[in-house]
């Protein structure tokens, strides 16, 4: 069970991931209805997720924190575009400014979030994120890889204080 | 991944309209669209760069990019106050590679998923 396939698209600039779990489309669903579930999976352990407003319904918002090991917070959003509980979700992601506003400098991603019963029991999850051009693609890649890099870095200060 | 990379820009070929294929024999035919081609499918390329290696002005060069981009032969990126120009194979590569890092994070969150659906919930499991 997890990932059992990732397709890209190289011109569209689509990345579209499947994973497969042993569990209802209901509960499926709660990793994205529920804020608390949510938080545990979006950020990686070094910049866990707090999820603060949460509106899952279309024409609403979820927005977002991820905490650095420095603990500085990084500000991210949702608009909500298409819900259709356990099945279906649409959502436009993108960053926001210290003050939780939507940042227009920034790139967004779409990411359309489908969830199918398996004959044999248990569900298919098609996670596909679709993103507008190459040059954000790059500078949201770029974005990630700053993170990592200075996750590990905090890390190697923790070593070197010790 | 050469190979799917391939794969991409044979079925870019297959597509081709005629029009399509007048513009990127039209854009092939001037020495100076030709030698750019050829240097930004080693390594992408900045506008001022380019320049500085004909006898002609930024504008220019500008222009003789603008007639490839049309053809589909590059692509153009802006990077601070920097034209960045790559072939178009090498745009292709690069989001290759940009998806792989994205692939990467949604493994590592789909880890995470599946150590959260392993746990006992107070409804249903």
């Amino acid at each position: 069970m997890g990932v059992t396939g990732v397709a890209k698209d190289l011109e569209a600039l689509t990345m579209t991931v499947t994973a497969e779990f042993d569990v209802s489309a209901e509960r499926a669903w709660q990793l994205w209805a529920d804020p608390r579930q949510l938080e545990r999976w979006w950020g990686p352990p070094t910049y866990p997720a707090t999820v603060e407003q949460h509106d899952l319904r279309a024409g609403g918002a979820v927005t977002y924190y991820m905490t650095s090991p420095e603990g500085d917070r990084h500000r991210g959003w949702w608009s909500v575009r298409e819900v259709e509980a356990p099945r279906r979700l649409v959502v436009e992601d993108g960053f926001a400014d210290a003050d939780g506003n939507p940042n227009s400098d920034l790139p967004t991603t779409v990411m359309e979030v489908r969830i199918a019963d398996r004959p044999g029991g248990g569900v298919l999850i098609t996670i596909e994120s679709i993103f507008p051009s190459l040059e954000a693609l790059e500078q949201l890649v770029a974005m990630g890889m700053e993170e990592g890099l200075r996750a590990a870095m905090g890390q190697m200060d923790g070593v070197l204080a010790a | 991944m050469c190979v799917r990379g391939l794969n991409y820009n044979q079925m870019v070929v297959n597509q081709m309209s005629d029009a399509e294929i007048d513009r990127v024999f039209h854009a092939l035919a001037d020495t100076t669209r030709r030698d750019i081609v050829r240097r930004v499918l080693v390594g992408e390329q900045s506008v001022s760069g380019l320049a500085r290696r004909y006898p002609m002005s930024v504008t220019a060069v500008q222009k003789h990019v603008a007639v490839l981009e049309g053809a589909g032969l590059v692509t153009k990126r802006r990077e601070g106050r920097e034209q960045k120009v790559a072939g178009r194979m090498d745009a292709l590569r690069r989001a290759e590679q940009l998806l792989d890092e994205y692939e990467r994070l949604w493994r590592d969150r789909i880890d995470r998923i599946g150590d959260v659906l392993a746990e006992p919930t107070d409804g249903e499991q």
